[in-house]
């Protein structure tokens, strides 16, 4: 069992993070996970991704040509990522900055989640990215909601209760749609 | 009979391959007698440079490193960093120092390494035959400006005490000339105190010695002597140029 | 990151997150290096990084050099003055050290250095690539040397042949080469530190110590006379067969029935093994052979596999450069194939199986 999971967006929308959070929780878990970022001149401010990869057998491959599902959060990256995506695959989309090209996408599962208006409601749209996972954590076979929250409460430490609340509030939000 | 001086225990009693009147055999007598005098050959980790001076490690009787061209300040700094204890020097010309060597030895200085730079200045290439350096005086005729060095062509004298006159890592500076007996004696005090600070721990310090080059400049001996005396201190004044009070 | 503890199939173990480069640190500073001298150069600037933040823990000495070029000749001075000390750069960085690592070679000097390799020639790019090869295996400066370059393809490897490298640079007074690639640096792997500990402190009595009650210590690479030289350099060369005896290092991958044999290193490999479940999914019998040793080339090990393969395809982030040490260890007994990308793009497994595909097809000149 294998799952690659390409996460992208603007730099700044905790691309990164999303991608950490979910390596580390995968492997606490147990799983054998792979991480690679999209670093150089695109981590300050224009476009990054990052690839996940979490398997239960040795990873070979750790880049994947065709992701078997994709979280994007910005235009750009909608046409950059989705097409290669794998026939069956599953797209979740940030629909509040991605608005062109998702008629076109066919034989994938598209999840849309208007990730940046949840998250305002909330009082902090730069949890968008959370609500984008908590959508793609309601549909995935490795990682429970648990773990990753486990996770959180270690990636943000004893300081940020509020921070942490308002996390757990954007996870549960995109969990629900 | 008295004997007033001895030969130095930290040179190797090993005959000098340098040319008649050439400065090097007198500098390298310098800083073993400093070496004696302050009993730090047994704590002491030299570093040769390429040029002339490329076999200083066969004459001073102490640990030495070889060093790639003009590098020597980094061997140093890697050197001292291991053995904050001992003291670490280099003895570098100015083609290795000046010219392909300047970055090595501004950043050493400007981080205030604990070392002491001995820098043989002889306004010539002298190893490869006599080739033009960044020190050679204007007019100056070498196998590289065989019409004499030309300022708007080459540029001018380097003038590396006054340039590092300003760095702030830099504890002790000072420029010398060995061209005639009270010179010497001069020299060999500002080498002695260049070892005193860095044994004190003040930070960078280093000795520009004006040099003569007789083979490569084509004069006797002696005019080699006078030639230092009267063209090179002219462009390259004598003096302290650095000194932190204690 | 943090350690956590967990238990997957009874084994207990510490593992941490980490990209390669801080792995890669973290194991020296594990192995008992205390020195480290480098210059920033994406995509490596996470070692310096986390040296600069842990070594100090240590008592060790971080210390950001001037320019390649002057790290280089710290860890010259540091090697000399018998410190366990290390450098990392990236492919650029490293055609700049490659004057210093000359002299290091010349003088013995154990010393360990990274090259986590982005795409060239010239200032290239950031993306990884293994267009360094030529240069880390066939010595790479002036005059007749090599290094020990040993590749990694997981954090986990580049962690582990860190810590080696150390031990193996004491023990044969030469330069290690870890041969990384942009990808191997920067991605996040679980990795543990466990088996990992400080070499025993091989006596260097050669070493710069000041000549306390011995005579003088002379670290030096000239040798005038050319006869002395030639022995010097006989000498070096004898280190390096000893090397080829002992070093050649590789893991085979689905080799039992193989007959297309992939020969791929680092990143690549990764890839490759992919590509081989892929092309045996279909029915190919494909398998691997992954180089972790560069130099010595793991020839013995590539002549083991002659006799069951029909053919070898070399990959490679690179126009081909492995391939030619493949080329030599085959020796004309099979076809050896290559399939490269170049300029820091990343082959995907895809591409390979079509190669693979191809080959079983029996097709020439695929290449």
């Amino acid at each position: 069992m294998k799952e690659s999971i390409l996460i992208a967006g603007f730099g700044g929308q905790g691309i990164m993070l999303l991608g950490k959070l979910l390596a580390y929780t995968a492997m606490q878990e147990g799983y054998l996970v792979s991480m690679i970022p999209s670093y150089g001149p695109e981590m300050r401010g224009g476009t990054a991704n990052c690839i996940v990869t979490i398997a239960d057998e040795k990873i070979g491959s750790p880049v994947a040509a065709h992701p078997d599902t994709v979280i994007i959060m910005n235009q750009p990256s909608l046409e950059r990522f989705a097409p290669a995506v794998k026939k069956g695959g599953r797209i979740f989309v940030n629909s509040c900055l991605v608005r062109k090209g998702l008629d076109k996408i066919v034989q994938r599962e598209l999840i849309t989640v208007p990730a940046n208006r949840l998250a305002r409601e909330i009082g902090e749209e730069r949890a968008a990215n959370m609500v984008l996972l908590g959508a793609y954590l309601a549909r995935n076979r490795f990682l429970k909601m648990d773990s990753i929250r486990e996770s959180l409460r270690e990636f943000i430490g004893k300081k940020g209760e509020r921070l942490l609340a308002l996390n757990y509030r954007a996870l549960e939000l995109g969990a629900n749609i | 009979m008295r004997l007033i001086k001895g030969y130095p225990v930290s040179l190797k009693e090993k005959e000098f391959h340098y040319c008649p009147g050439c400065t090097h055999g007198l500098a390298h007598r310098l800083i073993a007698e400093v070496l004696d005098e302050l009993e730090i050959r047994e704590e002491a980790i030299g570093v040769a440079s390429v040029g002339c001076s490329v076999l200083a490690y066969e004459y001073f009787n102490c640990d030495m490193q070889q060093a790639a061209h003009g590098r020597a300040p980094a061997v140093a700094t890697g050197i001292k960093r291991v053995h904050p204890d001992k003291v670490v020097f280099t003895y570098q010309g100015d083609g290795d120092l000046a010219s392909i060597g300047l970055a090595e030895l501004i950043h050493a200085a400007n981080r205030g390494e604990k070392i002491t730079v001995i820098f043989i200045n002889n306004a010539i290439y002298g190893m490869t035959g006599g080739q033009m350096a960044p020190t050679t005086l204007p007019g100056q005729r070498t196998s590289t400006s065989p019409a004499g060095r030309s300022s708007s062509e080459t540029g001018f004298p380097l003038k590396i005490a006054e340039l590092l006159s300003t760095v702030e890592g830099v504890a002790y500076l000072a420029r010398v000339s060995l061209h005639d007996p009270a010179h010497i004696v001069e020299g060999k005090r500002a080498i002695k105190t260049a070892f005193e600070y860095q044994l004190a721990g003040r930070g960078f310090s280093l000795v520009e010695i004006l040099a003569a080059c007789p083979t490569n400049w084509g004069m006797t001996p002696l005019k080699a002597l006078e030639f230092v005396r009267d063209e090179m201190l002219k462009v390259y004044p004598k003096g302290v140029y650095r000194r932190l009070e204690k | 990151m943090r350690v956590i503890v967990f238990i997957k199939r009874g084994a207990l173990l510490m593992k941490r997150l980490m990209t390669g480069n801080e792995a890669i640190a973290e194991a020296a500073i594990r192995a008992g290096c205390r020195y480290f001298f480098a210059y920033p150069i994406t995509p490596q600037n996470e070692i310096p990084e986390y040296m600069a933040l842990h070594l100090p823990e240590h008592g060790g000495v971080f210390l950001q050099a001037e320019s390649e070029i002057a790290a280089i000749n710290m860890v010259y001075g540091a090697a000399g003055a018998g410190a366990r000390v290390m450098t990392s750069s990236s492919s650029p960085g490293i055609s700049l050290k490659m004057e210093g690592i000359s002299y290091i070679a010349a003088a013995e000097l154990p010393c360990v250095i990274v090259n986590v390799m982005r795409g060239g020639p010239g200032l290239g790019g950031i993306q990884p690539s293994q267009s360094d090869y030529f240069q880390a295996v066939k010595g790479g400066g002036h005059g007749d040397y090599r290094l020990l370059v040993l590749a990694p393809a997981s954090v986990q490897e580049a962690a582990g042949l860190t810590a080696e490298a150390f031990v193996l640079a004491d023990y044969y007074r030469n330069p290690v080469l870890i041969l990384a690639d942009g990808i191997i640096g920067q991605m996040m792997e679980p990795v543990t530190f466990e088996d990992i500990k400080p070499g025993e402190n091989i006596a260097k009595p050669w070493a710069t110590t000041g000549a306390r009650g011995r005579e003088p210590n002379i670290i030096n690479s000239l040798y005038l006379d050319p006869e002395e030289l030639e022995e010097h350099n006989r000498k070096l060369f004898r280190k390096y067969e000893e090397m080829k005896e002992s070093e050649q290092r590789a893991e085979l991958y689905r080799m039992e029935d193989a007959e297309l044999v992939l020969v791929a290193y680092g990143t690549t490999a990764r890839i490759a093994m992919t590509a081989v479940d892929m092309a045996r999914e279909k029915g190919l019998k494909a398998g691997l052979v992954r180089p972790i040793s560069l130099f010595p080339f793991p020839e013995r090990i590539i002549r083991s596999t002659i006799r069951q393969s029909s053919a070898y395809l070399a990959v490679e982030m690179s126009m081909g450069q492995m391939v030619e040490d493949l080329r030599l260890a085959v020796n004309g007994e099979r076809p050896v194939y290559f399939y490269g990308r170049t300029g820091g793009v990343v082959p995907t497994a895809e591409e390979i199986l079509e190669r693979i595909e191809i080959l079983a097809g029996g097709y020439e000149g695929c290449a």
